[in-house]
């Protein structure tokens, strides 16, 4: 008998072109696989670029600090030796000024330097028109007197056909590091300006970084050096020691004293990596400063209570859509199916009518002045005197919020109660339960899917929601969503938005693997 | 004769092909953003209709987006698509633009007429080119407004009426950011008005308004948009109320509501162009051609007809006529009016500029509270 059975199989089983079973069964389903996703592959693209990549993008936003270390490379190497130290430390020597000189000189060409003032504004108050105001007097700093210096000292230095030489020899990199990296940002000043490099006396900034160069005593190097230029940067070497010294530190504080302040300089150092926390902690009402992660000063945390609120908030406006959706509901799904239609349209209207004709009719309902006041004043509920306030405050929202949102709960439980048959309740009363009991321990049971789903959608949706809690939220009604609006299109800090919105991402889907460990998302039925 | 005659024609013609060429080089269409409503009326009617009825080949398309051009003109730059022309912001914003590189700086007396008696044009706008790439059209106030048949006998007439509860009981509405309601605190808190940024700048000078706001807090309803104040004063919601002066204006003249003007440190600002950065060149010089249209002098001053903002051109105070509609004298409701004018506050641009951000989170986390 296992005899029997076991012969034919020595091997594996064959199909009939010979091939393994297991193999050739592989093969098509995965010919399969492949066709179901070519149908699919139109669909999945277009979610793919449209939805997917921008929310990447805007997420990536909420880490990427790229501007400072592009805008001022130089500054930010020099900086590595410099230390914060808790503000005492002695403010930064004139290697980090002559830095941040050229840095600066290359930037206002490109007018990029404001822009990095607007980040770094974020961060520190002030550093936007310190920025600014640097942009527009670096140019005429006194590091002219090197120019002329070295004019008078052979009038060669004026000729930018010298220079292109000079800085086109071989080795000079070595000899004259400074002016070398300076001449790097010349050349794409020039090419900005549509210009000729060959045709451009160099301005002040090169002069500086070749007498800077020239005054660290280079010999050993410039000694053996032969290209274009040798012999004038020779006797400039032994002239730059009687030159006239700028004092490049004095220059930039004659601009603003402020750039003195190890503050700024250890604000620059905070944020000078091209990826950084400070978004996300500023979200969290704390805040990346020179001397490490402290929490904000108490009179900016605004955060932590936004979200919070908002959380609470969405969570009360679910529970009172579930309060008031489930009867609707029920009644909708017992009655005859003409009167529910006519019913149903009654729910469909409001949403087909602007989500600000709604929110705005709210208002003439509920303001001082409003309808609700007045009934109740005339009734002499109320004196005219203390009408009650209604709107712009968290109880307006939550009025306009529930209503707004409750077709998505009515629905989902609708659909869900239409499908218990009432032959259920039915039997569960001719067994002796109470009316209660058939409902409380037959019927509702069967309708918590419909619960589920509508929460979900209405508890989503309304902590994203913006336009209803701006309009009538007033200042205790107001949601995280709005702050959000508000950097990314009054103060455009696109990158303290993306951290609050990843965190409000976050913190949904956290909400959702709790409500799918509790309930089991499977309990969920749109019907 | 015959060679005068030929002249001429080698004239006519020579002047046809000039004209051919300049009308080749621009652009036919122009999309022009504002903010809609009256004020977007009062720019159609004044530049707008006339430009294209000397030139009929241009087509203008109204985008009514100024409330978030910033935000826009970020994305549009960031995406390398630029399809604005020419973008109407108040001056915080061009400056942020500016800084931010995404509007064109320019040269004022290259790019706008000069006035009629040849005044160049940097010296007729003068201070109130407060940007490099900022091209202002109008001064308008932020200012209040009360009803009359609310406050007794004895009408508000000094900005510091709005902190006192008791002699006028009832709600306030006040713009839901920190700028002008600070200085306004101060102002009353007994600081001097050349003192207010200074102090504004310290910890405990922030504090100082914010306690002072404290004072009126619970009485106040905050705005966000320009014609929630309108609204509210229209329905009796509250006492009195900041927002701009046309609105107050047309609330008062064209709606004939039982509202008056309280101009006392009223709040100078200003609303005018910039040009996007990074415009194609047909575009470009056709934007450029309209401006120096828009901006001269007549322009500016024909605006007022429709809207009681003041021109930003000195030149055009004189030429400021009757309301087109109501057909009342414009010079009165003008905030620059000296009778207006006699207790003015300037907005500091460029203070705010470096303080927004961090004020604004401190205003915020106090409204929270």
């Amino acid at each position: 008998m296992t005899d029997a059975t076991n012969s034919p199989s020595t091997g594996p089983m064959l199909s009939a072109d010979g091939t393994p079973l297991k193999k050739s069964l592989q093969i098509a389903l995965r010919r399969q696989k492949l066709r179901a996703l070519a149908l699919v592959a139109p669909l999945l693209l277009f979610v793919l670029i449209s939805f997917i990549a921008p929310i990447a993008d805007m997420l990536f936003r909420s880490v990427e600090n790229e501007i400072v270390s592009e805008t001022i490379p130089r500054t930010v190497v020099a900086l590595e030796q410099w230390d914060y130290a808790d503000g005492n430390a002695a403010a930064p020597d004139d290697d980090i000024y002559a830095a941040l000189y050229v840095d600066l000189s290359e930037a206002e060409e490109f007018k990029t330097h404001t822009r990095l003032g607007s980040r770094l504004n974020y961060e520190t108050t002030g550093m936007s028109s310190l920025l600014r105001k640097t942009g527009r007097g670096i140019g005429r700093m006194d590091t002219d007197e090197y120019t002329k210096q070295f004019e008078a000292l052979d009038s060669k230095w004026e000729d930018p056909a010298v220079w292109v030489a000079m800085m086109q020899s071989p080795g000079i990199a070595d000899i004259l590091p400074e002016t070398a990296s300076a001449w790097q940002s010349w050349q794409r000043i020039v090419a900005n300006k549509n210009d000729v490099l060959a045709e451009e006396q160099p301005e002040d900034f090169i002069y500086t970084m070749l007498y800077r160069d020239l005054i660290a005593d280079p010999a050993t190097g410039l000694a053996g050096y032969s290209g274009a230029g040798a012999d004038m940067l020779w006797a400039a070497d032994s002239a730059v020691d009687g030159f006239e010294a700028i004092s490049l530190r004095e220059q930039f504080l004659d601009i603003d004293k402020d750039w003195a302040d190890p503050q700024i300089w250890g604000t620059i150092k905070a944020f000078s990596s091209p990826y950084t926390a400070g978004y996300f902690l500023s979200s969290v009402d704390l805040q990346l400063t020179p001397a490490g992660i402290e929490p904000q000063p108490e009179n900016q945390q605004i955060y932590m209570l936004l979200f919070g609120r908002t959380m609470f908030m969405s969570m009360v406006i679910m529970g009172s859509c579930i309060l008031l959706g489930y009867p609707i509901a029920y009644l909708l799904s017992n009655l005859p199916l003409r009167t529910s239609n006519l019913l149903l349209i009654l729910v469909l209207l409001p949403f087909w009518t602007s989500l600000l004709v709604r929110t705005s009719a709210w208002k003439v309902l509920l303001q001082q002045q409003g309808v609700i006041n007045d009934i109740l004043v005339w009734l002499g509920l109320v004196s005219d005197g203390d009408r009650l306030v209604m709107i712009n405050n968290q109880f307006g929202t939550i009025v306009a919020m529930t209503h707004i949102l409750l077709p998505f709960m009515i629905l989902p439980l609708y659909s869900v109660m239409k499908t218990i048959p009432p032959s259920y309740v039915r039997a569960a009363k001719s067994l002796g339960a109470t009316n209660w009991t058939a409902f409380w321990r037959v019927y509702f049971p069967q309708s918590v899917p419909g619960i589920g789903a509508g929460s979900i959608l209405v508890f989503i949706l309304s902590i994203g929601y913006y336009i209803t809690p701006e309009l009538v939220g007033g200042t205790t009604g107001t949601f995280i969503s709005n702050r959000i609006a508000y950097h990314i299109s009054s103060s455009l800090n696109w990158g303290l938005a993306a951290a609050l919105g990843t965190i409000l991402l976050a913190v949904v889907l956290l909400l959702y693997w709790v409500y799918d460990r509790i309930v089991g998302i499977d309990n969920v039925s749109l019907g | 004769m015959k060679s005068k005659l030929a002249t001429l024609m080698c004239g006519a013609a020579l002047a046809m092909t000039g004209v051919h060429a300049q009308a080749a080089d621009m652009a036919d269409s122009m999309t022009i953003v504002s903010w809609g409503g009256a004020y977007q009326k009062s720019q159609i009617n004044a530049y707008a209709e006339p430009y294209k009825a000397m030139h009929p080949e241009v087509e203008v398309i109204w985008d009514e987006s100024s409330n978030e051009a910033v935000a826009k003109l970020r994305a549009m730059n960031e995406a390398g698509n630029i399809t604005w022309d020419l973008v109407d912001v108040v001056a915080a914003d061009a400056i942020r633009l500016c800084d931010e590189g995404l509007a064109m700086e320019y040269d004022p007396d290259e790019l706008l007429a000069p006035a009629p008696d040849g005044t160049p044009a940097s010296e007729d706008f003068g201070d109130l080119i407060v940007s490099d790439c900022y091209i202002p059209q109008i001064v308008y106030s932020t200012t209040f407004g009360y009803r009359t048949d609310m406050v007794g006998d004895t009408p508000p007439t000094q900005i510091c009426d709005v902190f006192d509860l008791e002699k006028y009981p009832g709600k306030r509405s006040l713009e839901k950011r920190p700028i002008n309601n600070m200085e306004w605190a101060l102002l009353c808190d007994g600081v001097a008005k050349e003192d207010v940024y200074d102090v504004l700048e310290t910890e405990e000078g922030q504090a100082q308004a914010l306690a002072k706001l404290d004072t009126i807090k619970d009485q106040v309803v905050w705005w966000s948009a320009g014609a929630d104040t309108p609204q509210l004063l229209a329905d009796g919601e509250v006492v009195m109320g900041s927002t701009y002066n046309g609105r107050l204006f047309s609330l008062i003249e064209e709606q004939d509501q039982p509202v008056a003007m309280l101009w006392d440190a009223q709040v100078f600002d200003l609303d005018g162009w910039i040009i996007p950065a990074g415009l194609p060149a047909d575009r470009l010089a056709r934007v450029k051609d309209f401006l120096k249209f828009a901006t001269d002098t007549q322009r500016l001053a024909d605006q007022a007809k429709y809207i009681s903002y003041g021109p930003a051109r000195k030149s055009s105070a004189p030429l400021v006529g009757k309301h087109a509609e109501l057909g009342i004298d414009m010079g009165p409701h003008m905030p620059t009016d000296p009778a207006n004018a006699q207790n003015t506050f300037l907005y500091n641009y460029t203070w705010w500029a470096d303080y927004r951000d961090d004020l604004d989170a401190k205003f915020q986390a106090w409204l929270a509270q």
